[in-house]
This record gives structure tokens, sequence and C-alpha cells, in this order.
């Protein structure tokens, strides 16, 4: 079970004002029936004292351990003085377990218990949280790892789990409710007349474009640094989480991203990280030095540090305003450079699903970044020499062609070929044509692009050129000179256990309107639709996710998972969760093979608070009442 | 309209599935590509309708790569495998668009081209019907589900909420009559429709309130940025005091111009209006110009109030405020008020200031 979590060296760090590192495992619970309490407690992050809800006392959720094939029974019992739940995310388990009140189940009383069981039918890593009000994002989150029942294909000799998290002093109502009254209120990194002046950000021109069209390009993250500390197993950036190794051991890092609210892009300076899993499910390994995790996805990486240092582990939130650090070193107490936060990327006219060669953003790199904007407390823990060194690992930012030689997958100059070839087609290149529009004039909420959309106040935009952007590095990670991982590097390990066509397929919009922080899907919310989206037992349907929207939305089903469309045939990665890039689509084929209902939406906590969200529900044939 | 979208996302990918088994398509070749793969594999996309799909002939599918062991699997070349359908997908997206669809009738997929899982197009079968119950009634007391799904229903967009802003809430001063000014708003209530109260006035500090009024008003969202509100005006300055019915608008303008306007029609048949809008400009994350203009206008003369027809008075204010927080936030600035036309008569004929410059000091906050 290689060498289960890290060594035993726990040291009550907590008491010390700088931390020299907390090695502490994470509390684990296993076996065949495993007790769960739900309960408000308090958290100490960075030698704070917070409010949080827990599970059996700890925050993160303890990680509870199974073996593939075998059956668990799981005592719920909810000490809060309101409803609670406990949603398994990524397990395949029947509909009344799945738990989200009011779709699987009642959900669990106040000093109520609720008992889960289920056989557990696979293998990896997920996690698991609430699924009642806004809880999850007051700690009730945590981690599953699920032992194969044979040998497990990716061999490793040490494993930690990382559970990245966002945490803030706010209650989450109040975030919810700030975020209504002022959809910018969390965002300390817009662009100002500072910026303009010092020859930041956007140039005049883009600025008045974009203003006229009412959008912000510096909206990356709706919840930002200026609230969140970001987290590594309920440890802050001061906090400094350490896992331990050997040199020379092959280590699985279980990444998880439990935030409520914030995508990370992960990395660890001097180490190439090789991505075994994604979801919980083994893909075919790929060297990537950094990765862009949305809410709810869980990447294994393998690492295999050689020399006796230590490493930092930096998880940056997408927008740059602040990084989950932990340590990865041989022994306690070592600490390794931190780098700096990087600058804020901006958003593109290709976010706005208008992919137009040589316009908006393409020449921004050097430009980005507001000399007046505020990063949370994380930034201070960067050390010049990380700066110097980090500069060096990742090459250089500025001298993208480096990354060419490196290993010939380029992403930036490949978009450029794919451009220059499109517009240079003979004749038959309708895009070509656009490429002369000045941004402005295209219509940006044409319904005709999009008949199935409710015409409402909360659909902002309508992509009018959404296109795949699964071959697309992430925000921000454009212009990185190193590799990226992007969702068509990822091939799963096995073949896909259907691998039929769809018999139909289906368009869903994503949709928003971020000066109302409305989100919904195909212009409706959750609480104005009460039909589910039907399907039928058996039944594959290739589903195009639309996004209408300007921001990044990591698009989650219960029950199942599915396919990417990415190019891989019968070997597409499996997942639960997909971000689907701004003003891009993404495609993925299912089975609904999972009889119930269930919920589908998307894990940004307080998109789906707002209504960004359905029920699907799977019948069997003939059995619609 | 959706099916030419479907089409169009149906092509695209199909481009990208085509190399992942021509993993060996070099790069260099895929400019001049002549994109085959969507005109053939097109028909299976219109046989596949039948409703009951049918399962993919189980093809001697090119296994990419495989991972002899796991843990060895040195350098996978993804650097090959993955970013050409990328671009493929975008190439033949852009093509799709300019193919006339007939085109893709009538061809056989291509020879030793075995496509299995996601590479195969989608059929068009038609959606199943929606069920009309809840699942989990058959395994719960439906009335606990009824409970639980309205509550759901409520978390999941449903929620009221509200707000406080005074955009103005200032000290005025200017020669020898220093005096105090207010602007600001409240809602309750959804996404859509609110409840708004709003209220504006300025005193003088030894005088008393010399004008104000306040504004209970239904508010309902008409497009992403803007509202429809109506309602009821009450003046709460000196008497003769007026009530007036309401309608107007609220919203942000291109540009990012918050604006609003309102006409009024009073108790005694008269007609008035308001229009106001201002902009902020972020000089850094904190510091925060906020340039003003209010006008106020008039259907006819209505000497009881000393208002004349026409524009009968003009505010412009110009405000530096510095956001401590997002909530609360200091300012200075000017404020340039001036009657007009037979309000202007009206106040020289009452010996008051027909217009007034003044430095401002104040607090914008919002909770």
């Amino acid at each position: 079970m290689g060498g289960g979590i890290a060594l035993a060296s726990f040291f009550p760090a907590w008491a010390k004002p700088v931390s020299s590192g907390i090695a502490a495992p994470l509390p684990t619970v296993s076996g065949e029936d495993i007790k769960l309490t739900i309960a408000r407690q308090s958290v100490m992050i960075d030698g704070k004292t917070f409010r949080a809800i827990g599970v059996n006392g700890t925050v993160p959720a303890p990680l509870i351990r199974l073996r593939e094939g075998q059956r668990v029974r799981l005592h719920v019992h909810n000490q809060l003085n309101e409803d609670s739940s406990i949603h398994w995310h990524g397990l395949l388990v029947p509909p009344q377990y799945d738990g989200v009140p009011g779709v699987s189940f009642p959900g669990i009383r106040p000093g109520g218990t609720y008992l889960y069981e289920f056989d557990v039918k696979q293998n990896g890593t997920y996690w698991y949280h609430s699924h009642s009000g806004l809880q999850e994002q007051e700690g009730h989150y945590g981690p599953i790892v699920i032992d194969p029942a044979g040998t497990d294909p990716v061999q490793y000799d040490r494993e930690h789990v990382i559970v990245l998290a966002d945490h803030s002093p706010l209650s989450p109502a109040a975030i919810f409710r700030r975020l209504k009254a002022n959809p910018g209120h969390f965002n300390f990194q817009r662009q100002t007349l500072s910026g303009l002046l010092g020859g930041r950000d956007q140039p005049l021109k883009e600025r008045l474009d974009w203003g006229k069209m009412r959008m912000d390009p510096a909206d990356i993250s709706d919840v930002t640094g200026s609230t969140y500390t970001f987290l590594v197993n309920g440890y802050g950036p001061e906090d400094n989480w350490t896992a331990l190794f050997k040199p020379g051991e092959r280590v699985r890092l279980r990444v998880i991203n439990a935030s409520a609210m914030t995508t990370f892009n992960v990395r660890i300076p001097g180490l190439s990280l090789q991505i075994v899993q994604a979801d919980g499910q083994n893909v075919m390994p790929v060297d990537v030095d950094e990765f862009q995790i949305g809410v709810a996805e869980t990447y294994d990486v393998i690492v295999r540090p050689t020399a006796d240092l230590a490493y930092t582990f930096v998880g940056e939130s997408v927008d740059r305003s602040g990084m989950a650090r932990a340590t990865l070193a041989p022994r306690p107490g070592m600490r390794a450079a931190v780098p700096a936060l990087r600058k804020r990327p901006l958003a593109t006219m290709k976010d706005m699903g208008m992919d137009m060669p040589g316009m908006g953003g393409m020449d921004m790199k050097d430009r980005e970044g507001d000399p007046t904007g505020e990063q949370n407390a994380s930034a201070s823990l960067a050390t010049a020499a990380a700066v110097a060194g980090s500069a060096m690992a990742m090459g250089s930012a500025s001298e993208p062609s480096a990354a060419a030689d490196m290993s010939g997958m380029d992403h930036s100059s490949m978009a450029g070929m794919d451009h220059g070839g499109m517009a240079g087609m003979d004749g038959a290149s309708g895009m070509a044509d656009h490429s002369g529009h000045q941004m402005g004039s295209m219509n940006m909420r044409d319904f005709g692009n999009a008949p199935q959309v409710k015409r409402d106040p909360g659909v902002q935009t309508i992509s009018p050129m959404p296109v795949d952007r699964m071959g697309d590095r992430g925000q921000g990670l454009q212009d990185v000179g190193h590799r990226v991982l992007v969702y068509t590097d990822l091939i799963a390990l096995e073949r896909n256990p259907d691998v039929r066509a769809p018999s139909r397929s289906l368009d869903i919009h994503l949709t928003g309107n971020m000066e109302r922080f409305m989100w919904s899907f195909d212009g409706r919310k959750m609480s104005d639709v009460h039909e589910p989206i039907p399907f039928t037992e058996g039944e594959r349907v290739r589903v195009n996710l639309i996004n209408d929207s300007m921001m990044a939305h990591p698009i989650h089903i219960h029950g199942h998972f599915f396919e990417l469309v990415t190019g891989h045939g019968d070997r597409a990665p499996r997942k639960h969760t997909v971000i689907v890039q701004p003003g891009g689509i993404a495609t993925w084929d299912f089975t609904a093979d999972a009889v119930g209902d269930w919920a589908f939406h998307c894990h940004l906590l307080y998109h789906m608070h707002a209504g960004m969200m359905r029920v699907v529900s799977v019948r069997p044939k003939g059995d619609a009442a | 309209m959706s099916t030419l979208r479907t089409a169009l996302i149906t092509a695209a990918t199909l481009g990208l599935s085509v190399p992942a088994w021509a993993q060996d398509h070099s790069m260099d070749n895929m400019p001049g590509m002549e994109m085959p793969a969507p005109k053939k594999a097109a028909p299976k996309k219109a046989k596949a309708s039948p409703a009951k799909p049918k399962r993919a002939t189980p093809a001697p599918v090119e296994k990419p790569p495989a991972p002899a062991a796991l843990p060895a699997a040195p350098e996978v070349d993804h650097s090959k495998m993955n970013h050409g359908p990328t671009s493929d997908a975008v190439m033949d997206h852009g093509t799709m668009g300019e193919m006339p669809m007939p085109a893709a009738e009538g061809e056989a997929a291509p020879e030793g081209m075995a496509m299995s899982g996601t590479a195969l197009p989608a059929g068009s079968a038609p959606p199943p019907p929606v069920p009309t119950d809840r699942y989990a009634d058959r395994q719960f007391p439906s009335d606990e589900m009824a409970r639980a799904h309205a509550e759901m229903m409520k978390e999941s967009g449903g929620l009221n909420f509200g707000a406080a802003l005074l955009n103005i809430a200032e000290y005025q001063a200017h020669r020898g009559r220093d005096g105090y000014r207010w602007d600001g708003e409240a809602w309750y209530g959804g996404d859509i429709n609110r409840l708004w109260i709003k209220s504006e006035g300025e005193g003088e500090l030894r005088r008393g309130l010399d004008s104000g009024d306040v504004q209970l008003l239904y508010s309902h969202a008409i497009d992403p940025y803007f509202n429809l509100q109506a309602g009821v005006r009450q003046d709460i300055g000196p008497l003769p005091r007026r009530t007036y019915a309401t309608v107007g608008f609220e919203g942000l303008a291109p540009g990012m111009f918050e604006v609003e306007g309102a006409v009024f029609l009073s108790n005694k048949g008269e007609v008035i209006g308001r229009l106001e809008g201002y902009y902020d400009q972020r000089i850094t994350q904190r510091l925060v110009f906020q340039p003003r203009v209010e006008l106020n206008l008039s259907a006819q003369d209505i000497p009881e109030i000393a208002i004349g027809s026409g524009l009968s008075n003009v505010e412009l204010g110009a405000r530096l405020r510095y956001e401590i927080k997002r909530q609360f936030a200091p300012y200075i600035g000017v404020s340039y008020y001036r009657k007009l036309g037979d309000t202007a008569s009206y106040a020289r004929a009452r010996g008051e200031d027909v217009h007034a410059t003044s430095f401002v000091a104040g607090v914008r906050f919002w909770f």
C-alpha cells in the first residue's frame, strides 16, 4: 500500500508563530463500518482561529480509506442545528446514497443519523463533501482513497493526499450576498488608470471596447485571495504543511481540489509531474511541469525527488491573488524557496467565444498585471532566490520559443499556426471574413446563436463563435514557458467500458450574468425549472457544454463518469468533472446507466447556489411516469 | 439552427477523432491537410438514428502506444498525439460552416480506419419523455422529499437578499452656508423582482432640510443591465410637499456608466423628471474618481414649489474616494449646483442663490 500516509513524525507546530512545517498525517478512517459526525468546531489557520464545520473534529474531514470490492456502511451523524448531508464525489453509488438533499434523499436532519451503505465498485482518488447549503465552504469536505482490488498499475513507494481548499473568515452567506450586491467586490486586481498610464494590461482602445460591452476582462475569479486563504490539508501557506519523502522514492501525490470557488494552477518548481490519474481514473502517464485543477477535480501525480532537498508545492489560484503552499521534504523543518505569485491574466476575446485570428490578448503577456493589484498574505512568502530560481525552472515567459525547443509541444505557436492556416484557406474560409471585424461590432447576445437559451436578464452574453477548447491551456497558462497539462493530453489507461456511438447529442449552454451574479444552464436557474433533463437507462448520449460566459465552469454530473471527446476514441479519459473554458465548448459522451435522479451542476459553489444546476433523470425505457 | 450547431460540433468532434489513430500525423502536413474525415464519416451519423443504438463493431482498434509497465512509462509522446486534433477541430469547424451539407451523403467510412468510442459520430435519436415524478419518492416519504426539494430549489437560485448603498453622504462647505447632502438606495428581493427604496436630499446646517424625497419602488429586471422601476415618491422637504407616482429605469449603460432616470406625476397633476449618472474611474484598486451629474426637469411652472418648466437645475460633482474596505470609502470632492430658467428666476425673487460651488467631504458606504 505504498507506505501509507507520511511518517508519524507529528510535532505540535500550532503554537509557533512562524511554522517550520507541519508534517501531520491526515486522520484516517477505514473498514466496513465507519462513523462520521458532522459538527461545528474551530480551526486554526496560520495562527488564527476560525469557526468551521468539520467531520469527526477535523477539517478537512478524515481520509476515508476503502478497498475496491468491499462493502461499506457509513453512519453519518449530524450535530449541526441545520440539515446536512454527504455526497461521495465520484463514487458510483445507488441514488439514495448519493447525498443530495431534495434530489437523492431528504437530507440529514439536525441530530439525525443517516446510514449510507454500498458496494465499492471502483478505485482511485475521490472526495466527499456536504451538498447542503454552503456548508462545503465552511470546511465540510474530505478525501477518499480507494485501493484497487488487484495490483495498482501505478507504482509508488509513498503517497500523500493533498486536499486544496479556500477558506474565508466571512460566512458563506455573506460572501454570496456581497457577490449579488457588487459582483466585483472581491477583485483587487482590476484594471486601473495607474495601469493604463504605466503601460500595463489593456491599452486604452481595448479598455474602451470592453467597457462598451460592459465586460471586465480582469474578472477571472469571483471570490479571491482578498478574502480567501488557500489551504493544503487544512493548513495555510504560513503553516507550511509538509510531506516527507526519502530521496529516490516515487512519491504519489493525490491532489484533490475541494475548494468552493478556486481553480488552482499546481506546480512543484524543480520536479517534473507525471500525471497518472484524473478524477480517480488511471490515465497514460503524462509528464508536465504544471497543471490546472478545477474545483472538484482530482489528479494523481508521481514525483521522483532524487536529491536531499526540499521542494515547494505551489497551488496558485488562477487569478494569482494567492497561493496554497506546502513543502515536500526529506525531513520535517526543511523548506524550499517559494516562487512569487505571477501576474494575473486577463480574459481575451476567445474567452468571450470569439475565436478570431490576431485578435485580443495575443500580445498581452508582457502587459498583464495592474501595478496596484493586491494579493493575499501568501505573496509575502516569496523568496528572492525563488524568483530567480523559478525563472530558470519555468523558462522565461517572455521566450515562448524556449518551450518549442523543449519538447515540441508549444501550444501557443500551434494555435498561431491553426489560425494562419485557416485564414489562408482558399475560398471556403468563413472564419477569415471575420478577421476584419471590429470586436465591438459582433453581436454578443444573439439568441439566434443559441435558440434553446431563454431570453432572460440572467444571460449577459451568447458566445458568437464558441470553439472546442479541450486542447487549450487553462486561463493564465498560455504563455508560461513550460509543459502544461491540457485535457487532450489525457488518455485512458484502459479501453472505455462502453464504446458505442452516442444515439443522440444534447447541447447545454452555460449562461450567466456577471453584473447581476446570476448563473444558469440555458438561461434558466435551477429554481425556475422543475423538469429534469431526461435520459433512458443504458442510452449513450453526447453532451456539448457550450460556455456562453466569460468564466470557466467546472461541470459535474452525479452518478456517472463521462468520456471526454478529445480525439482518443475508445481510450477517452473518463471524468466526473470537467472545466469548460470561457467561451469554449467541452464535449463528452456518457452512458446513462444509473437509474435515478442525479444532480448536474457547476461545482463553483456560489454558481450552483445562484442556480447553475439541473436534475438529470435516468429511467428504464417506458418507466416515465 | 440548433441542428446546424450540432452538425458543426459533430464535425469538430469527428475532426478531433481522426488523429487519435493516425498519431503519426506529423504536424508539418496539417495545414495543407485535405480533411477527409468529416465528409466520409458523416453518413454514420445519418444512420445512427434508430432508437436502439448499435453496439460499435468491436473494431480492431489500434491502441495508443500501450504503456508496457506504467511506472516505467517514460516519455509518452504526447507532443504528437494531442495537439494535432485540436488544430484539426478548429480547421474543420471553419470549413464545415461553408461546406454544403449534402456533400456529406453517400460516402463510406474510410477503409482501415477503425472508429470506436468517442470517435464515433452521434446519432439523432429523440430524447425520452420528461418524467414527472421524483425518483427518490420511491425510496423516501414523499412529504419529506417535497420539503427537501423545495429547500434545494430555494438554495439553487431562489433566495432573496438585500443591500443598501449610500453613494453620497456628505458635508458641503460653501460660503457661509454649509450644508449636507445624501443620495442612496436600498433593495431587497430576488434576481428579477426587487423592492427598492431610494432617497436623496439636501439641507443647510441651521435652516434644516431644503429638499428631499423618498421613493418606494417595485423593480423588475428587463435586460442584463437595466431595471424598470415604478412606485411612489414622497417629498420630505419643507411644505408644501407633494406625493408622486413614478416610473423610471436604473442600470449600467455601455461604457460602464451607472445611470437612472424617472418621471414623476404629482398629486396636483404636475409632471417632473430626473436623470442621474455617474462613472467610477479606478485610479488604483482602492482610489476611485467619480464624476457625477444630476438633472431635474419639469413639464410646467410650479410656483408653489419654485420650479420652472424645462431644465430646472443641474448638479455636477467630482468625488475622489478611498475604499478602505469595498463597503466603506471616505471621500472628498467638489459639487457645483445651478438653477436654470424660470427656476432660477423664482430663486432670485426669493433672494436665494442660483448657483453654488461646494467642497464636499463624506463617506460612501454600502452593506
